[in-house]
């Protein structure tokens, strides 16, 4: 095998070398954290995705070691492939954090914010954009665009008033199944993903479409309204399968299999198999195999410690242990002041109490019984 | 009376019929070009004539034709940009009409220049009758030997088709105009690979406007050293402008761009001055997209020197207090004219036309629209022209083609030059909604400190 390329590219002062033909923003994630720009359409295991959505433009301070020149515009990370020498700014770059608020703004001007209804919540990337790129509030003021709830078929639920247009899900169906029966019909802030006919989309492998959907445009009608994604137990389990990999994450509860996704990475892309192909799944496991016994469990998956799914899971897991100071012992020897029914039972509107003292959540009993003995 | 290259034979009755274009000397460019010169000096001379791309941007027309990628064996393409969308702008369209001939024997020695057999014109779908008018001049010149096989015993190989768009604007764009002639879906692709590189069916492509290849006839012509005379500076040549709105003669004119802006209205050879005796309040030099100047700054730059019609002097001052050549669509706006509503009728243009491929131009130039709406029926704040002002700072520029430049443009310029305008609009909401902010100081000389 001939000796590869390596290119020296900078991220945000981060030196890394990588082969020639690396997009910026895959030499970032080698980097990894902060430094790795967000991507809501780019997808690494679609061919020709990316570009679209413009959340991770980044600034190239330095074009190359042979053409030093800055590059005029921000450039999107995830079609620039990197020179030698190139130094890029993401997080360090004012302009780059001050056009990321922007996008983010507009991605959310036509989203309805409908999370606490919203299968997607909690594993949403457009929550975790706006979390972490985004404003508090916005200065949109005007009615939102909204769409008619389309029916794709006894599995999938297409929520166009959700949907950012990403394109991911065009692209799976072009490169997944024979025929692609569904695509953007019009244009701008009015183009909507649809099938032209209203029908079903059937083939093996179209339920891949909702592994690959950024936000909860397209859901699971198997798991729709069942549960939070943070109450469920993702476990790998993989099955002998006839058409694809097998290898899956369920999401258990108790014994329940509430829904089986794809293995995903920490980037939210479909990891790939041992033999280095992606780990697409059929519609069989996705929508059919709900029971334990369908599966071979291989243990509980690891899921990132920021993640809102990772919440009171596996503490033991991923590298965290359980605390053994009690509060009592941080606080030089007081206990905690309740945080309920403040206005009334505060030290500040009742002095002569001490919050410390209740035991356990205080509420109106504790308050007028504390008033009786005090 | 100015030079006129491309327009010379345009009232000649019966032009537009091969008979009468070949009397008056047509082909007779194309014959010299394919018999007597190679590939290399019809490029260089193209080259040597500086001559700039007339679709807007201005980038040297041989300078892209150099770019293009010659692999072995593998097929190239030229396409012809006949999707004339830009609003103000109709030169092109003038142009086909009554020149066909000279339009496809422009496209003939190109196509030898660039080695391409199959050239395409993607003609804009309203202009569903000059397509027709093409297509006739093709069978004509097709019946004559100046298309098909081994034309004029050269070997060289070449057919033009039309190609009808479907009325997108966004297929102006070269990629955008590319994917819809594969039958695609018209959103502009992600750059790189330009299509130099990869265009038409992954292709090496040039695409350039009607006007470019219109004027390589001329250059071949007369050379182009010779053609590089005309004009002034780095804006060679003659350039079309069509010129509209409240003036006397709107019409397309050909210029040999060193002519004044203020002779280029209010001469009787052009646009004849303001209609019904007004005063000229604001122009948007060359098409909707580039920024609108008041009156002061287009007559004289902000260094009190006088502007002309050219890429150079149009665009003096930057955006701060220039603007662009762009098409040539020149939009002359007079004192009765609300600037407020103009900014409003674009903004509404490009939300219609905006492909909604990437986030910025999709959500930001609906949200523009509102935001004018509002303003415009009386119900505005102050804050919104400030909003206003952030929205087309984010889309310009971080976005995928030109389009979210295009629109964010005219609003920011409108808000740079016509603030107070803005303001009285919101100030005095009932009154904004029967009469007009007038002239104001716009037509004031500006103050050149010494």
């Amino acid at each position: 095998m001939s000796e590869q390329t390596l290119f020296k590219v900078t991220v945000d002062n981060i030196t890394i070398e990588v082969p020639a033909g690396t997009t910026i923003l895959q030499a970032a994630r080698q980097i990894g954290g902060a430094v790795a720009p967000p991507a809501m359409c780019y997808y690494s295991k679609l061919q020709g995705s990316g570009g679209k959505c413009r959340t991770c433009l980044v600034e190239v301070s330095k074009g190359s070691e042979k053409d030093p020149r800055p590059m005029p515009k921000l450039v999107a990370s995830c079609r620039t492939t990197v020179m030698d020498g190139m130094e890029v700014k993401n997080i360090t770059s004012e302009k780059v954090v001050d056009a990321r608020a922007g996008i983010v703004e507009f991605l959310l001007l036509n989203h309805p914010l409908d999370c606490p209804i919203c299968d997607q919540a909690g594993e949403c990337h457009l929550q975790d954009l706006s979390f972490e790129h985004g404003k508090s509030s916005t200065r949109y003021e005007f009615q939102r665009r909204t769409f008619k709830k389309h029916d794709l078929g006894k599995h999938i639920q297409l929520h166009m008033t959700r949907c950012i247009l990403c394109y991911r899900c065009v692209f799976t169906a072009d490169q997944l199944t024979n025929k692609r029966a569904h695509g953007i019909l019009d244009r701008g802030d009015h183009a909507e993903i649809a099938t032209h006919i209203e029908k079903s989309l059937d083939n093996e492998f179209i339920g891949n479409v909702i592994d690959v959907c950024p936000v909860g445009a397209l859901t699971d009608k198997t798991f729709r309204f069942k549960n939070r994604v943070w109450f469920l137990k993702p476990m790998d389990a993989h099955r002998d399968c006839p058409t694809c990999s097998g290898r899956v994450t369920l999401w258990n509860r108790g014994d329940e299999v509430y829904r089986v996704t794809a293995r995903k990475d920490e980037w939210g892309e479909i990891e790939d198999t041992p033999d280095g192909k992606p780990g697409w799944i059929c519609n069989t496991c996705r929508f059919d195999k709900k029971q334990t016994t369908d599966w071979v469990v291989e243990g509980p998956r690891e899921i990132s410690r920021h993640s809102v799914i990772a919440q009171g899971h596996y503490a033991g897991n991923i590298g965290t242990t359980k605390p053994t100071e009690t509060f009592a012992a941080i606080n030089d020897g007081r206990s905690p002041h309740l945080l309920m029914d403040i206005h009334s039972e505060s030290e500040v509107n009742q002095p002569n109490l001490h919050l410390g003292e209740n035991e356990g959540p205080s509420n109106g009993v504790t308050f007028n019984n504390n008033i009786k003995n005090a | 009376m100015g030079v006129k290259l491309l327009l010379e034979k345009a009232n000649v009755p019966g032009i537009r019929t091969y008979d009468v274009y070949r009397r008056e000397g047509g082909y007779a460019t194309a014959e010299k070009a394919l018999k007597e010169m190679t590939i290399e000096s019809i490029v260089e001379e193209v080259k040597k004539s500086g001559l700039r791309g007339r679709g807007g941007a201005g980038f040297p027309a041989g300078m892209k034709w150099s770019f293009i990628a010659k692999p072995e064996g593998v097929p190239r393409h030229l396409v012809c940009n006949a999707d004339e969308s830009e609003p103000g702008t109709f030169k092109d369209r003038y142009l086909m009409e009554f020149l066909p001939h000279l339009l496809l024997e422009g496209l003939l020695i190109s196509s030898f220049a660039l080695g391409s057999n199959d050239t395409y014109i993607y003609i804009r779908g309203e202009y569903a009758w000059v397509a027709d008018i093409l297509e006739e001049a093709i069978v004509e010149a097709t019946k004559n030997g100046w298309l098909g096989k081994n034309i004029l015993g050269t070997g060289f190989d070449c057919m033009i088709h039309v190609h009808r768009g479907a009325g997108a604007y966004i297929c102006g764009e070269e990629t955008a105009l590319i994917e819809s002639l594969e039958g695609k879906r018209g959103n502009p692709r992600i750059k790189p690979p330009f299509p130099a590189i990869q265009g038409l069916w992954m292709r090496p492509t040039v695409v350039n406007n009607v006007e470019t290849l219109a004027a390589v006839v001329p250059i071949i012509k007369m050379g182009g050293d010779e053609y590089a005379k005309i004009g002034v500076g780095r804006s060679t040549g003659t350039k079309l402008i069509s010129a509209c709105g409240n003036i006397n003669k709107p019409g397309v004119y050909e210029i040999d761009m060193t002519i004044s802006v203020e002779d280029f209205i209010y001469s009787d050879e052009y646009c004849g001055g303001i209609a019904n005796g007004k005063k000229l309040k604001a122009c948007i030099p060359g098409g909707s997209s580039v920024p609108i100047l008041p009156a002061n700054l287009l007559l004289k730059t902000a260094k009190g020197e006088t502007r002309y019609m050219n890429y150079e002097s149009l665009s003096d001052g930057g955006f701060a207090t220039g603007s662009m050549m762009g098409s040539g669509g020149f939009i002359i706006l007079d004192e009765d004219q609300c600037i407020v509503k103009n900014t409003l009728t674009l903004a509404r243009f490009y939300r219609h036309e905006s492909c909604g491929q990437c986030s910025p131009c999709r959500e930001g130039t609906g949200w523009m629209e509102k935001i004018l709406q509002k303003i415009e029926s009386g119900k505005g704040e102050v804050s919104d022209i400030d909003l206003l002002w952030d929205i087309q700072r984010k889309i310009e520029g971080n976005t995928i083609c030109p389009l979210g430049d295009a629109a964010a443009w005219p609003v920011a310029a409108a808000i740079r030059h016509f603030r107070d305008e803005f303001e009285w609009h919101i100030h005095n909401r009932e009154l904004s909604q029967t009469s007009n902010f007038g002239l104001q100081h716009y037509a004031d000389p500006i103050h050149v400190p010494a």
